[in-house]
């Protein structure tokens, strides 16, 4: 029997959208931003996981190559990666990543430093992005999009090299904001659940 | 001749609570319980498989019961 599609299933083309929508005005990375937040919010104050269960459009879209467009080679996803250090660890990495990226925004801001117009993929290859700016925004903002963009664009690029390889959501074992959000429903929960 | 049945058990400490195995399930026998891992439905679980063989952390075995 097929399940009726609900508004939520269609959210990985919010997703992809995202990253078309950078290659024309890198602004509009910001929008990213609700993929942090609303996650933290619901794991809060939800006490769940509702966002990465239901509403995840990168774990949607994933899943859709991956399974549906048979780019998987559906195999298990190695012990290494699943293992806490590797999970913890790489958070860890993102979040210090991250502060970086806040960092460089910071340095622009104060105007000690400049923009720079580029998209670094997997935090070493720098792709010139000067098609997708075009001005009348205040630098920093600008600075923190291409910072932003550059983390989406890497992860949602490391998700799908997994998804090739190993299950089509193996992402979803090593997400930093997965990672997180049920590090946060594990200690606000920590009365209920059982080990 | 007895038949063998089998179910679906999940590995609480390795669940990464992504959710798919509950996407999967054709009999809603899998819930995300507070965002910390899968539970399944004992009663509803008719041991198809498609949770094991779609969860991402290898979290899921189908272990055969009495």
């Amino acid at each position: 029997m097929k399940q009726k599609k609900k508004w939520s299933d269609y959210l990985w083309i919010v997703s992809a959208l995202y990253l078309v929508l950078g290659f024309f005005n890198i602004m509009f990375a910001w929008i990213g931003l609700l993929c942090f937040f609303i996650p933290l919010l619901i794991a809060i104050f939800g006490g769940s996981k509702a966002y990465c269960n239901r509403y995840c459009g990168r774990g949607q879209l994933l899943y859709l190559l991956g399974k549906r467009f048979k780019l998987s080679k559906q195999r298990n996803t190695p012990r290494w990666m699943k293992s806490k250090w590797f999970r913890y660890g790489f958070l860890l990495f993102f979040l210090t990543m991250f502060g970086t990226m806040l960092y460089t925004t910071y340095l622009v801001f104060s105007e000690t430093r400049g923009l720079r117009q580029v998209v670094k993929l997997f935090w070493t290859f720098q792709l010139p992005w000067n098609f997708a700016y075009h001005g009348s925004t205040p630098l920093w903002a600008a600075q923190f999009a291409f910072g932003f963009y550059s983390l989406m664009l890497t992860s949602t690029l490391l998700g799908s090299i997994t998804m090739f390889l190993f299950k089509p959501r193996s992402w979803c074992v090593y997400c930093p904001m997965g990672t997180m959000t049920q590090c946060i429903c594990k200690v606000k929960n920590s009365r209920e659940i059982k080990e | 001749m007895k038949k063998i049945k089998r179910q679906a058990v999940s590995n609480k400490s390795e669940c990464v609570a992504c959710g798919v195995c509950a996407l999967e399930c054709k009999r809603q026998a899998i819930q995300i319980f507070k965002g910390c891992y899968a539970i399944v439905d004992t009663s509803l679980c008719v041991g198809c498989g498609m949770c094991e063989k779609n969860c991402p952390a290898g979290a899921i075995e189908m272990e055969v019961i009495e």
